[in-house]
């Protein structure tokens, strides 16, 4: 294992203090229990968002708390879910007496720990909704699996909650809109290479030199196939194909067009893929109005890429343009 | 003729041991259905068990189960944090206030603590999980306070039906957790909490073999 860490079991604590250091107009930092909250919190009569997740993902979830996005993250261990004394006290930390909404992608570890978190919460009188994310078409959605993972619609929604709680939308409003976007979006991931978390020391998963898993989630877990390399207008099509098909995208949709990297493959390669998608769609006369492209949501050192689509309406796309000041995303600030 | 609360805690503490012995064995096979964290997440949040035991190791059995409980909350996370937090919480609170437990204590905190997971997890018999384990060594344990068994011979009995579970998760095909993703591709492969959970219940029957 090759990484620039010093000791891995320091990697997140670490990781936290250089958060801290260079992000101090931003956000407050916890470390025990570990969580990031907006610097301003809590703020009065505003919904409070909180998020979380296994760390490895950077920027995704701490990345994303600031004006306009997240009030607070819980970070776990690399690629584990956070506790829910972590969700607990970053949900009264963002409590600005409106409530608080806690996304969480549908992993079974983050769902029973925000679930334990919420019941904690409401036992202190804090009102608490919870939305789960599961955009990922990879994953067969029946009884007989865990269901769909929560992939780079994470991303998304955050966004646009996050502007909508700014704004002033009330609970039921921010979890009602937060379904409406895992309703409305899809999201297919590839991976080319696969990754080491740091505590563990060897790979995730083994790909050979030649070969790339189709359908790959955020931690390596495997997805539909494993095939050899081809080009990335192949690729492009092997993960936007199912993912059009699946909500289905139509003809006369504007689209929100998300090609991330899962933290290897650089951003030459992603505006490749991100012409190749944009040409596919207008075939099938689905009009690209927003776009995010670079590394959002990554599974640490991991090659490849994944694409989301969420389709836009006018109140989508407003809240999604309004300002945001976060240390992975900012813009209109 | 009992299991006392000094007994319960050499249980948890050897656990602890047997734990770090196999972190490596139990994330390799995390590796194969899952992400590759059982082991290291177990070590971790028993290693902080063996920080937090002294301060409860001399008040009753209920109390230094659910302090484990706790502590494992708190530090494990994934789905193994609150699965085997509620195996120590059902347990200790199923227990209460004793000092010593008998055969059939046992037996309905490890009931207790099935029903929990089961709830928490909401898997059944079958999913290719840590209840595949835990359930058979409940049956077992069952059959051995009816026929009324000493105590060493029906934890015995109770870790090898967890064994034969354990080992029979082998040709299932997950329906839940991470390995759920796999299909068909997580058949073939022992269930690494079906593992952990063993591990739990033969340290349990190693522990208190001269109970």
């Amino acid at each position: 294992m090759k990484k620039l860490i010093n000791k891995a079991e320091d990697v997140v604590r670490e990781e936290l203090e250089g958060i801290e250091l260079a992000h101090p107009d931003l956000v407050k930092v916890s470390y025990d229990p570990a969580y990031i909250v907006r610097a301003d919190a809590p703020i009065k009569g505003k919904v409070g968002l909180v998020s979380g997740g296994g760390s490895g993902h950077e920027p995704m979830h701490g990345g994303f708390v600031g004006k306009g996005m997240l009030d607070a993250a819980c970070p776990g261990a690399v690629f584990t879910s956070p506790t829910p004394d972590q969700m607990l006290e970053a949900t009264k930390a963002v409590d600005g007496g409106a409530g608080v909404l806690h996304i969480v992608k549908n992993y079974t570890g983050d769902i029973m720990n925000f679930e334990m978190a919420a019941d904690l919460a409401r036992g202190e009188g804090i009102e608490v909704e919870s939305v789960v994310v599961d955009d990922d078409v990879a994953v067969k959605d029946s009884t007989w699996t865990a269901g769909r993972r929560g992939v780079g619609l994470t991303v998304l929604m955050e966004k646009i909650v996050g502007a909508a709680a700014e704004e002033g939308r009330s609970l039921k409003e921010c979890a009602d809109l937060a379904r409406k976007v895992n309703g409305q979006g899809r999201s297919m991931g590839m991976a080319l290479t696969s990754c080491t978390v740091p505590h563990v020391g060897k790979p995730s998963f083994d790909l050979p030199e030649d070969e790339m898993e189709i359908g790959i989630g955020i931690h390596g877990e495997p997805g539909r196939t494993r095939m050899k390399v081809e080009p990335a207008d192949k690729v492009t099509e092997m993960l936007l194909t199912p993912v059009v098909e699946d909500l289905p995208f139509k003809a006369g949709d504007e689209v929100l067009l998300f090609v991330n990297s899962m933290g290897g493959t650089p951003l030459i390669e992603l505006y490749i893929i991100y012409r190749k998608a944009v040409h596919m769609l207008k075939e099938k006369g689905i009009k690209v109005t927003r776009h995010l492209i670079g590394p959002y949501i990554t599974s640490l050192e991991m090659a490849g890429t994944s694409i989301t689509l969420l389709k836009l309406d006018e109140d989508l796309t407003k809240l999604w343009d309004a300002p945001v000041k976060t240390a992975g995303i900012r813009w209109g600030i | 003729m009992a299991i006392s609360r000094d007994d319960v805690v050499t249980w948890i503490k050897n656990y602890a041991q047997v734990i770090n012995e196999n972190n490596e064995m139990l994330t390799d096979l995390d590796r194969e259905i899952g992400d590759a964290d059982h082991g290291a997440n177990m070590n971790r949040g028993f290693k902080a068990v063996m920080t937090k035991l002294p301060a409860s190791e001399d008040k009753d059995i209920g109390t230094v189960l659910k302090s484990v409980a706790m502590t494992l909350l708190s530090t494990v996370g994934g789905a193994g944090g609150p699965l085997y937090s509620t195996i120590f919480m059902e347990a200790g609170k199923v227990i209460g206030p004793k000092m010593e437990i008998g055969l059939a204590d046992w037996y309905t905190a490890l009931q207790a603590a099935a029903t929990g997971v089961a709830n928490r997890g909401k898997a059944l018999p079958n999913d290719k999980t840590m209840l595949d384990a835990l359930y058979p060594a409940v049956d077992a344990l069952k059959r051995a306070v009816d026929e009324n068994l000493p105590i060493p011979e029906a934890l015995q009995v109770s870790a090898e039906a967890a064994h034969a579970g354990m080992l029979a998760t082998i040709p299932l095909v997950a329906h839940k957790g991470r390995a759920s993703y796999l299909g068909e591709r997580s058949a073939g492969h022992q269930d690494p909490g079906a593992t952990s959970t063993f591990l739990l219940l033969d340290t349990a029957a190693k522990a208190w073999a001269d109970c």
